[in-house]
């Protein structure tokens, strides 16, 4: 009887360690690609509306290039660009809506910083825009420098983003006495720069000349041509999956390469039988580039057919809406600009 | 014994249960942050907060820590709770007097007035201070100046501000007057008391009031002026006043609009308690011969007071509270500044949003407890 007993006991022990391995290499697979998988959409949180980065139509319809890097990881991971849950989030709330884990990829023109990498578990995976932070005043107040700003000016901004903080090193630096006005919604900072209770309105140019577009008369204001700081925006994960992690900031990097290789999307499946072989990998017909992700061979072909590349998502959101023609730096490295991505080899 | 354990064994699985709930919640936000990478922490109190803020009563700069960024974004909010509390006093006591008014035009207007504010929800009447009402005002530019020396703009009311001279001389003569009153009035008392006198208190309170501190200006050389504001051009379409005083449209919309809001509810409660004192009391009170300022102040009021206060400290609780939504329109307050810049800046939601709780809890029963005590003060001595 004791004999048995002995024996039963051990088997449960190698029953529980066999277990407690299987686990532990599942666990190895990301938690999110899994419960992406299942849930069947990618959860993303984006701006309250912000042309040509994330902007809902009127029928619910989310467009703009942080929206697309949701849409290249839902081609990724799901195979349809379409399954994304769009999230709109203040400044205020992004980060907690991440770490909280009520959405999977923040892609809202966040900008990367080493305190947030660091500090409050995000990862940022790359960047999608290179932005800086400007000003803009209104045309018949006949500024049109930065140094033109005297003692006493007032300017909007939003609470709770780098631009409340570059303001304020901004306008020490120059000996400036000011009074910030921050405001929680982009739309409130608008309203209240429009009718007059500032004298000029401060965020990421691209967000300057997207929210020109929505002033009454766009006409009567100009963006200062001085850039007072770095802001490189990209999309950002939580900390502690790793391979999620992989997965968006790859699905990126697809993107900026397809255009470095000009692959389109409308060219993508043709590319399959080019002769080199960066172009084959880059469409699934070379290498096994998904396995590391525990994803099919075809996820990079997906996006660039689904979303389009990098060059192709700029002019639709950005350069054709009238918001930035000029690319700036936002140009592949091959053609002036600082967009230059590792190869997907 | 066995009755007593019986009932003792309910109480103590209650302790158990709420204690088990709390480690529970604490255990799970351990666990979880601990899984996302998340430090527990108030070291981040002493950083650098490194951002402005629009309004303060006291000094601070970017440079100051988040500790002090906390206390001046606490001011903020203790100001405007403050302006709201008197402001919603007065406007309170006079409509809900006037509700109770024998004319026809004054008592339905105040129920009009009342019906109005009490209706809308308060967010909306704080938008509609700020986004409609003072916008629609001129720019500081084509302002015209009200009273010949303020200035209401789009970009803020503009007052004189006061420069003293000797100002502890005038203090010092302001408390001596205030000292010798409250000894007047002692004395008052049991004069009457002993002999039956009465002395006209008030206007001995008034002469001493303005006696003393003109004496100072006089003699002990006090002197004050008044520094105005004046049109600064920044450019060539834009322009501030400089000098004097600023108060940001955003307080004036805030202050304004709890105010109204609250008042609605504290003139209720006056009238509440006005009609609550039954008439045989102002009968009997004329019938001894008191005169009717008399029958007010010694027979009415007492008595009402005590129906006022209790819910009439509701409402400044509330006002209190309802103070956070500031944050809709910039007004940098405690929810504005520290539950919002700052909690984004470092990114300790769980550590910033307990102190803004526990904050708000401590302003509440400080209130109520301030307003328990004077409803002591003012209770039926039962003996």
């Amino acid at each position: 009887m004791f004999k048995h007993l002995k024996q039963l006991t051990s088997l449960v022990a190698m029953i529980a360690v066999v277990f407690a391995f299987t686990t532990e290499a599942m666990a190895k697979k990301s938690k999110t690609l899994k419960n992406t998988q299942k849930k069947g959409f990618v959860r993303c949180g984006v701006s309250q509306g912000l042309p040509g980065f994330s902007n809902a139509d009127a029928s619910g319809n989310w467009t703009g290039i942080d929206v697309d890097v949701c849409r290249a990881v839902a081609a990724a991971v799901l195979g349809d660009a379409n399954k994304v849950k769009f999230t709109p989030l203040s400044a205020k709330e992004r980060f907690t809506a991440l770490t909280s884990g009520e959405i999977d990829i923040l892609s809202r023109n966040t900008t990367w910083t080493l305190s947030r990498d660091a500090d409050i578990g995000l990862t940022f995976v790359g960047v999608n825009f290179y932005d800086g932070q400007g000003f803009m005043v209104r045309k018949s107040s006949g500024i049109t420098s930065t140094s033109q700003f005297k003692d006493g000016i007032s300017a909007c901004t939003n609470i709770g983003t780098t631009t409340e903080l570059n303001m304020r090193d901004f306008f020490n630096s120059k000996g400036i006495k000011y009074e910030p006005v921050a405001f929680e919604k982009a739309d409130e900072v608008v309203a209240a720069y429009d009718a007059g209770r500032c004298d000029t309105y401060t965020t990421d140019k691209s967000g300057l000349a997207a929210q020109r577009t929505k002033m009454k008369n766009p006409n009567e204001h100009i963006v200062l041509p001085e850039t007072i700081s770095k802001e490189p925006l990209g999309p950002v994960v939580r900390q502690g999956d790793a391979v999620w992690e992989d997965i968006v900031r790859w699905s990126l990097n697809t993107m900026i390469e397809a255009e470095e290789y000009g692959i389109t999307s409308a060219n993508a499946d043709s590319m399959k039988t080019s002769d080199n072989p960066a172009i084959k990998r880059l469409v699934g017909a070379e290498g096994e580039m998904g396995a590391a992700f525990g994803l099919d061979n075809e996820w990079n072909l997906r996006i660039i057919k689904q979303v389009g590349n990098y060059g192709e998502s700029y002019k639709r959101n950005i350069a054709d809406t009238g918001i930035l023609p000029d690319r700036g730096p936002n140009q592949l490295w091959t053609k002036g600009g600082i967009l230059y991505v590792p190869p997907a080899r | 014994m066995n009755n007593k354990i019986k009932k003792l064994i309910p109480q103590i699985l209650t302790i158990l249960f709420v204690i088990l709930i709390f480690g529970f919640f604490t255990i799970n936000a351990q666990v979880n942050m601990d899984n996302r990478g998340i430090d527990f922490g108030f070291g981040f109190l002493k950083q650098e907060a490194s951002f402005d803020m629009q309004f303060t009563l006291l000094d601070y700069d970017g440079q100051d820590s988040y500790a002090w960024a906390y206390v001046v974004a606490l001011l903020n909010t203790l100001l405007v709770s403050f302006l709201g509390i008197i402001f919603c006093t007065i406007l309170g006591v006079i409509i809900g007097v006037a509700r109770l008014s024998q004319n026809f035009l004054i008592r339905n207007s105040a129920a009009w007035y009342v019906e109005f504010f009490r209706n809308i929800p308060l967010l909306l009447q704080i938008f509609f201070w700020y986004y409609a009402a003072l916008r629609a005002l001129p720019l500081p530019e084509t302002a015209e100046p009200w009273f010949g020396v303020t200035y209401m703009t789009i970009k803020g009311y503009y007052i004189p501000s006061m420069i003293w001279e000797n100002l502890n001389v005038f203090l010092s003569c302001l408390i001596a007057a205030i000292v010798s009153i409250i000894f007047i009035r002692i004395y008052a008392r049991k004069l009457q008391e002993r002999e039956g006198k009465q002395l006209p208190v008030f206007y001995i309170s008034i002469g001493l009031l303005i006696i003393l501190p003109l004496l100072s200006f006089l003699i002990g050389g006090v002197k004050l002026d008044f520094e105005l504001p004046v049109l600064k051009q920044l450019a060539q379409t834009s322009f501030i006043f400089e000098g004097g005083i600023a108060l940001p449209p955003e307080l004036i919309a805030l202050v304004v609009a709890l105010s109204l809001y609250t008042s609605t509810f504290v003139a209720e409660c006056v009238r509440a308690g006005i009609q609550g004192i039954s008439k045989g009391q102002k009968e009997a009170a004329a019938s001894v011969g008191l005169n009717p300022n008399q029958i007010l102040k010694l027979v009415i009021m007492p008595q009402a007071l005590r129906i006022i206060i209790p819910p009439t400290t509701n409402q400044y609780l509330n006002l209190t509270k309802n103070s956070s939504l500031a944050a809709a329109i910039a007004y940098p307050d405690l929810v504005l500044v520290f539950a919002g810049t700052a909690l984004m800046q470092t990114g300790k939601a769980i550590e910033i949003v307990g102190i803004t709780m526990l904050t708000y809890l401590t302003i509440s029963l400080s209130i109520a407890a301030l307003m328990n005590w004077y409803n002591k003060r003012i209770e039926i001595k039962e003996k």
